[in-house]
């Protein structure tokens, strides 16, 4: 690669008091990739994500986006440098509606492109339309879902962060989320760092993963190479296709 | 709902009668009589005995027959109905309310003590909607909001009798300063959230009052301020007579002097400063910022991931909605003429409060039903003397009982597709 990475995680290593999270990770995301993390529960995914968005500070190394240092930039300046998260849990606005939601989702962004963003995202999740004016919290697990990644993409971003999108969602629903996701990432050119349990669907639609166990990353490499690995079949691709 | 065992029935309505007792006991069973000989203590179990009694074969005959279960839920079914007047009907009731309160004044049986009365259950429907902004929208629960309403009344009447600025004048000074007072409580508590922001604000309404009573020279201490000048009408005072050089209200008019003009002056006033403070929250919400304090109510850091900054959205919430606790002090000083600390206890701060949660919070009309309820309840117990606080009370408990939510738990959604306002 001879560009710089649009994201470069150096070194990284986060504390929660006394417990150290992250031991020291790096890694890379080109613009344009996905780039799937995989772990087993408690590995670090999730606190990675949340050290690169400003909340848990990272207590070393540094996190390099675009060219600048934004190791210790708040989590609610992430958005208008273009970085935008659909956080664990989802985290919607339950007594709201989906038109709200999406609204809040366009907040930092310029309100002449709100008309557009908001016919992309319908497009995307045509689902959305026809829900707009219902209560966010009444939804499905899988139209919630769509709704978190909908209304990040409000904000116009260059780089999108979810945390286990296909978490608690039926196999056929996590196959049209994953489609969506490539779709946003081939046709909308944003650059997805996705962190997933779901070894599987990650790895088939990530350009490149990386494994993290203990707070460390174990392995990397193309989403093909990493599924056609022995060790991760055997680590987290053995309970079979889900 | 099965048939219930006698033997359950019979400890349910024992475990009641023992609360009971427990309640019974220092609540009535003594009594200090001032006596010849200084005060002496009086007992009274016999009274004990009859209440708790009641409540035990009450208690009973309620577990036996099996309704206990069956109430409830009904009433709940006509709350939801309630609640879920479609957005064009519950818009329909505001305008209806509106145009009673218009015509008020007007109709034959509204005496001065109608009116009276209306003014002050108006004071509270915007004292109501003013705390909605804080507690209702941005989920910020606030038990000093009653120093802002201080704040307000204090700034018109020194500013008024130091150096005769008129009300018109004071009235946008006040909500400033109140507002500025609102920064001034929100940059400490930035972090704080629930009970412990609850506890901060309960220590700044009592810091406020106690300034208030103790700094003689500047607020007149525990005499208050006396002789604030009363509201005129845009210059035409409502006297009598007129002082020279000056037309009166009822010469302008060429009405016989009524002393019925001032107050049905005050009433339009506080109308007009409670519908103002409606519609603000009414465009409030359907802007980013207003948005912005209904999704941190629900979700500060999925806010923060939004890009919104909760700091800026707090500190508004804390302004704005002190802002207009600061136009109701204004007005609520020019009203009675006279202030003193007493007038901002924290009682205040509790009935404005529970206006806003028996309304549900961040419902409009909930909070002009809750202040009607709350403020002409007691008015109509005046009859009950000293048994007016206990009826009062038990009501309340009823209502919580029966709508933990609020009378009006609906959220209308602040925008629809297409047809944006």
């Amino acid at each position: 690669m001879s560009k710089a990475p649009l994201l470069s995680v150096k070194n990284v290593k986060t504390h929660y008091g006394p417990v150290e999270a992250l031991r020291g990770v790096s890694l890379d995301v080109h613009e344009g990739e996905i780039v799937a993390l995989i772990g087993a529960n408690g590995a670090g995914k999730s606190t990675l994500l949340m050290t690169i968005c400003g909340d848990p500070r990272a207590s070393e190394g540094q996190i390099v986006y675009d060219g600048n240092d934004i190791t210790r930039t708040p989590l609610h300046r992430m958005v208008r440098l273009g970085i935008a998260q659909s956080p664990e849990g989802r985290r919607i606005f339950p007594r709201m509606s989906v038109l709200e939601n999406l609204q809040l989702g366009a907040y930092a962004g310029d309100a002449a492109n709100f008309e557009a963003d908001l016919a992309r995202v319908f497009r995307l999740f045509p689902r959305l339309a026809e829900r707009s004016g219902q209560r966010a919290g009444t939804m499905s697990g899988g139209e919630q879902q769509m709704l978190a990644i909908g209304r990040a993409l409000m904000s116009r971003p260059r780089l999108l962060l979810l945390d286990e999108p296909s978490l608690g969602l039926a196999p056929l629903l996590v196959a049209q989320i994953f489609a969506t996701i490539r779709e946003i990432n081939r046709s909308e050119a944003v650059t997805v760092l996705l962190v997933e349990q779901n070894a599987y669907h990650a790895l088939r639609l990530a350009h490149r993963g990386y494994v993290l166990v203990n707070g460390t990353i174990r392995l990397s490499g193309t989403g093909a190479e990493l599924l056609a690995n022995p060790d991760i079949q055997q680590a987290y691709l053995a309970g079979g296709k889900g | 709902m099965g048939q219930v065992k006698p033997a359950e029935a019979f400890r349910e309505a024992a475990l009641a009668a023992l609360i009971a007792l427990l309640l019974a006991i220092p609540l009535v069973g003594f009594r200090l009589v001032d006596g010849l000989r200084g005060l002496s203590i009086e007992t009274r179990f016999d009274w004990v005995a009859w209440g708790v009694s009641a409540v035990f074969f009450g208690r009973l005959a309620i577990a036996l027959s099996g309704t206990r279960r069956r109430l409830l839920p009904d009433l709940k079914s006509v709350g939801a109905a309630l609640s879920n007047l479609p957005g064009g009907l519950s818009r329909f009731a505001g305008g209806a309310m509106l145009v009673g309160a218009l015509l008020l004044p007007l109709v034959p049986f509204a005496d001065r003590y109608v009116v009276e009365i209306a003014i002050t259950v108006l004071i509270y429907v915007m004292l109501g909607w003013g705390l909605n902004i804080v507690v209702g929208l941005a989920g910020l629960l606030d038990l000093g909001y009653v120093a802002f309403y201080a704040v307000g009344a204090y700034s018109y009447a020194l500013l008024s009798i130091n150096f005769g600025w008129s009300f018109w004048l004071c009235l946008p000074v006040a909500g400033l300063l109140a507002a500025a007072f609102g920064v001034m409580l929100g940059f400490p508590v930035l972090r704080l959230r629930g009970d412990y922001l609850a506890i901060v604000t309960l220590g700044f309404g009592e810091m406020i009052r106690i300034i208030l009573l103790n700094w003689k020279d500047f607020s007149g201490g525990p005499n208050g301020i006396s002789s604030i000048p009363r509201p005129d009408f845009f210059g035409f005072p409502f006297a009598r007579t007129a002082e020279d050089g000056q037309t009166t209200f009822h010469q302008l008019f060429g009405l016989e002097f009524s002393p019925m003009h001032r107050i049905v002056f005050l009433y339009y006033l506080i109308l007009i400063l409670a519908m103002l403070t409606n519609l603000f929250t009414l465009r409030m919400r359907r802007l980013p910022l207003g948005r912005a304090w209904e999704a941190l109510r629900e979700d500060e850091i999925a806010c923060r991931a939004l890009g919104i900054n909760p700091t800026m959205i707090k500190l508004s919430a804390f302004a704005l909605g002190a802002m207009f606790g600061g136009f109701a002090g204004a007005f609520f000083a020019t009203r009675q003429g006279f202030i003193s600390p007493e007038s901002f206890s924290f009682i205040e701060s509790a009935v404005i409060l529970a206006i806003v949660v028996l309304g549900g919070m961040g419902s409009q009309i909930g909070v002009v039903i809750a202040a009607a309820f709350l403020i002409l309840v007691p008015e109509f117990l005046r009859d009950f003397s000293q048994y007016r606080m206990v009826l009062f009370g038990m009501a309340m408990v009823l209502i919580m009982l029966w709508r933990p939510q609020g009378l009006v738990a609906h959220r209308s959604p602040s925008a629809r597709l297409g047809g944006r306002a």
